[in-house]
């Protein structure tokens, strides 16, 4: 959390010690001690298995079912404690500070709904089956009011302790979509809690750990797949970047295109999973170059008609390479069609307009705009601005002017990160060097007239 | 490139796991027999004595049927009905219904689970998929031990008054169902892909021991609460099952997809002209092939199968391609550095580390040459500094698998693989691992006499 503002230090103390006056207050006659003892080590295992939601700084788990179970069963003093109990969580990681406010802000929320609940007529203790429809009134306020305190408290503190700089302000503009999401699925946690408290007359101390079994495994589930998600990203990348040492001065040129492309796609609201599939079209637009000979790639000077055959026919052989990853889909006609210009003069097919997929149209702005902010061995890198006044000119007969119009409101905004200066290393057994960009619309490929 | 095309895009990890050389399963056909046998049985038993509960049965049986609907796909080709599975035990271990006692016989589950097993399975005959008529003969005959054990004893007051012991009771069926449905599994799988039992059961178990706790855990939690809750337990407990389901297919999808990823950018070398087309594809085929006749469990074989995939894929660092991208016919330094630059392409994408490892050493030869033949320096040279422990397993299979391929190529000739395993037992000495060639062996023979 770093240094604290005073507000932020009046905010965490006034929870704690309500927290504590809460607590102490009692009444404690009458409290099943092994109820709670069990419940405490449900939720110090619930916590201990917590997953990280941003780095760092939140953590989520399921402790929510246990809390409420124990709002049935002991009380709101009782679920107090019990939710005292993720102090204990055997996790590395929080400070101190940040340990005693969360132990405090579960306390506090699982005291509240027990409030609630009672407030609404619930009755503590093993609920049997003639408790049953008039439990669930008082139980639902009782879980709406847990969830409401525990993520009120949570983002009191966030927004007091929150970082002040321009980029992770941005960052956490995403964590209002995450909060929803974890409001809902810690709602559904409590609707577990009362399940628990149910089952407990018909099994005893044998129903919460049916009851969090299967929820735990679909936690792991979520987890794997979001693993292996990033494994795969991590896989492509270094797969993209083999085929780019072929050509030195192309290095990382399939990565910012496909930043630029995600910009286009994100400020004309794309959806998105098609946000996802676009900056896999970028990664992947120019894998196909293998197919095109070195020493065409490498030649100086006018091309033979052959040879300018041979480099339209990239997008082809990209198409080829992946055309049998199924979930590429809209992206494989991005990497097809990437050359077409919208007046039709493009390559392979000569589309024009609205006959060249969305995809396609947005790649060629941001394939454009890298090579012309890139060196090429021809000449140095230009200027963002140029490049920019560069895509306008060409707007309408080789860009989606739409298009055009959006990289550069996005890059207004974000900025755009431009290539490392290049070095060749002397050890450099890859690279080759291409005399003419094949991308570069400033200098296009000079073809022999044969005519 | 005309020979890329023809490998159908319709090849999917099914038919490329499952070899060309496959001999239709007798194992299989018994199991469907035993299963419909006793299903034929089941079926006239109720008929006769009349459907005990019809609400009840209905119930489950749509459950079922829904499950079965939903049935997912595991990564390497398993087919499971999570929640039809959890349905059907529920209802075999059913005890009370509120407060009425249940008393359907074990034929009646046999035949409600079946009828729910055939509705759900209508669908997907309807779109065109396959029925998979032994994974559902598997399950079934799961549920009929469980109902025949248990059906009789239900109606015992010991069990149905002291929960403890119909927990223990209970508990230990649901484990005996899960074990016996991996025992059945990896019998099929046996049958199917040539793999060793021993090796197919641990891997069963380790793959399906999440899914299948949370399976178990729901079955209990159904026939338990429909006590307290009546017939909401079904829809209440297949929630978590649900979602857990939805990541397990979302976490499917991605493994499917990360291997068609490395399939088409393992072509990138072919298509670039490195590699002779088809070469990688093969390669990996033969290895996987090899590495199940060896005995590898499933993780390590994902891993070969990328390793074997990518082997050439620091090829594409050279500035000219070897002459038939035959790895075998250039120096051993060359082949070194050739390994060591797809390692470490592979090692950029951090999380295939074993792969890179794999790849890496794929060339070593098996016994330290260093050691057994002195002053042969052009040998030992490349691989100093390695440990003298030997390549891993998987590296030897790949060694041994490339160099198949590179002296036979895509050729069908019996004579010519013959000859092939032959040049490379005879070196054994050294070259090449002989326990691998052996299995190379087996394979190859196995593969020219299903031609």
């Amino acid at each position: 959390m770093g240094k604290l503002s005073r507000v932020a230090l009046l905010y965490i103390s006034a929870v704690v010690v309500s927290a504590v006056v809460l607590v102490a207050r009692g009444p404690f006659t009458g409290l099943r001690w092994q109820y709670v003892a069990f419940l405490g080590i449900l939720v110090i295992v619930s916590e201990s298995r917590a997953t990280q939601l941003r780095k760092g700084q939140l953590t989520w788990s399921s402790s929510s079912a246990a809390m409420l179970a124990s709002v049935v069963l002991v009380g709101p003093v009782g679920a107090a404690i019990v939710g005292a109990c993720t102090a204990l969580g055997l996790r590395r990681g929080p400070s101190l500070l940040q340990r005693v406010f969360n132990t405090s802000m579960y306390a506090l929320s699982a005291y509240l709904a027990g409030r609630a609940f009672l407030a609404f007529g619930g009755h503590v203790g093993l609920p049997t089956e003639r408790s049953f429809p008039a439990i669930i009134a008082p139980f639902a306020a009782a879980a709406l009011i847990h969830v409401a305190a525990n993520h009120g408290l949570l983002s009191g503190v966030l927004w007091l302790t929150r970082p002040r700089d321009r980029t992770s302000a941005g960052a956490s503009g995403g964590g209002v979509g995450l909060s929803a999401r974890l409001l809902l699925s810690d709602i559904g946690y409590a609707a577990y809690g009362l399940l628990m408290a149910a089952l407990w007359s018909v099994v005893g101390f044998f129903a919460p750990l049916l009851v969090l079994i299967p929820l735990f495994v679909a936690r792991w589930a979520v987890a794997q797949f979001a693993e292996q998600q990033k494994a795969y990203e991590a896989t492509v990348g270094a797969l993209c970047q083999a085929v780019e040492t072929k050509d030195f001065y192309t290095r990382g040129h399939s990565d910012r295109v496909s930043r630029g492309s995600v910009m286009i796609a994100r400020e004309i609201g794309m959806r998105a999973e098609r946000v996802e599939a676009i900056r896999y079209a970028g990664m992947l637009h120019d894998v196909g170059k293998l197919g095109v000979p070195t020493k065409v790639l490498q030649k100086t000077g006018k091309l033979t008609e052959e040879e300018y055959a041979a480099i339209q026919l990239h997008p082809m052989r990209g198409l080829d390479i992946v055309r049998e990853i199924g979930f590429l889909d809209e992206a494989l006609a991005g990497i097809m069609h990437h050359h077409e210009r919208i007046d039709g003069r493009g390559y392979p097919m000569g589309l024009a307009g609205d006959e060249i997929p969305e995809f396609a149209r947005v790649l060629a702005v941001a394939d454009a705009f890298d090579s012309m902010t890139s060196t090429r061995s021809y000449r140095g890198a230009r200027p963002v601005a140029e490049a920019i006044e560069e895509l306008r000119k060409w707007s309408g007969t080789q860009f989606d002017p739409a298009f055009v119009d959006a990289f550069v409101a996005a890059l207004k905004r974000e900025g755009w990160q431009r290539p490392e200066p290049s070095v060749i290393a002397a050890d450099d057994l890859a690279a080759t060097i291409t005399a003419q960009d094949h991308d570069d619309p400033g200098a296009p490929l000079r073809v022999i007239d044969s005519l | 490139m005309s020979d890329l095309a023809g490998r159908t895009p319709a090849h999917s990890s099914r038919e490329l796991r499952r070899y060309p050389w496959r001999v239709r399963d007798s194992g299989q056909l018994l199991l469907v027999v035993a299963a419909g046998v006793w299903l034929v049985a089941a079926v006239a038993q109720t008929a006769a004595a009349g459907l005990k509960d019809p609400r009840i049965a209905i119930a489950f049986g749509a459950l079922i049927a829904f499950g079965e609907v939903l049935r997912l796909n595991l990564p390497g080709d398993r087919e499971t009905a999570p929640i039809g599975f959890a349905g059907a035990l529920a209802y075999a271990l059913l005890i009370n219904v509120g407060t009425q006692f249940s008393q359907h016989s074990a034929e009646q589950v046999v035949t409600v689970a079946t009828i729910g097993m055939i509705i759900g399975a209508l669908p997907h005959l309807a779109v065109g998929r396959p029925a998979r008529v032994s994974g559902m003969a598997a399950r079934l005959l799961c549920i009929a031990c469980v109902a025949y054990i248990f059906r009789p004893l239900a109606g015992y007051s010991a069990v149905e008054k002291n929960w403890g012991l119909a927990v223990t009771l209970m508990t230990s069926l649901t484990v005996l169902a899960l074990l016996l449905e991996a025992v059945l599994t990896a019998l099929l799988r046996v049958d199917e892909q040539r793999a060793r039992f021993k090796v197919a059961l641990v891997d069963e178990m380790r793959l399906q021991l999440p899914l299948g706790a949370a399976v178990g855990a729901s079955a209990l939690l159904i026939a338990f609460a429909a006590e307290v809750m009546g017939l909401a337990a079904l829809a209440v407990f297949t929630a978590p099952l649900l979602v857990t389901q939805v990541a397990f297919r979302r976490y499917a999808g991605i493994r499917a997809t990360y291997l068609q990823t490395v399939r088409a950018l393992a072509k990138v070398t072919e298509i670039g002209g490195y590699v002779e087309a088809g070469h990688s594809e093969r390669v990996s085929r033969l290895a996987v092939a090899i590495g199940r006749e060896l005995g590898i469990h499933e993780p390590q074989l994902l891993e070969l199968e990328y390793a074997a995939l990518m082997h050439d894929i620091g090829q594409l660092s050279l500035h000219d391609p070897i002459p038939g991208g035959a790895t075998v016919l250039v120096s051993r330094q060359d082949q070194q550095r050739i390994a060591e630059l797809g390692a470490d392409v592979i090692q950029q994408a951090q999380v295939l580390g074993s792969v890179a490892e794999i790849v890496r050493r794929q060339n070593e030869p098996y016994r330290d040459v260093d050691h057994a033949a002195n002053g042969r320096a052009g040998f030992a040279e490349p691989f100093k500094g390695l440990k003298r422990s030997g390549p891993p397993l998987s590296s030897r299979i790949i060694k041994a698998a490339n160099a198949f391929d590179d002296l036979v190529g895509s050729s069908l000739d019996p004579g010519r693989a013959a000859a092939a395993v032959q040049r490379l037992r005879l070196d054994t000495a050294s070259e090449y691992d002989p326990a691998t060639v052996e299995a190379l062996s087996r394979v190859v023979t196995r593969r020219s006499v299903m031609l």
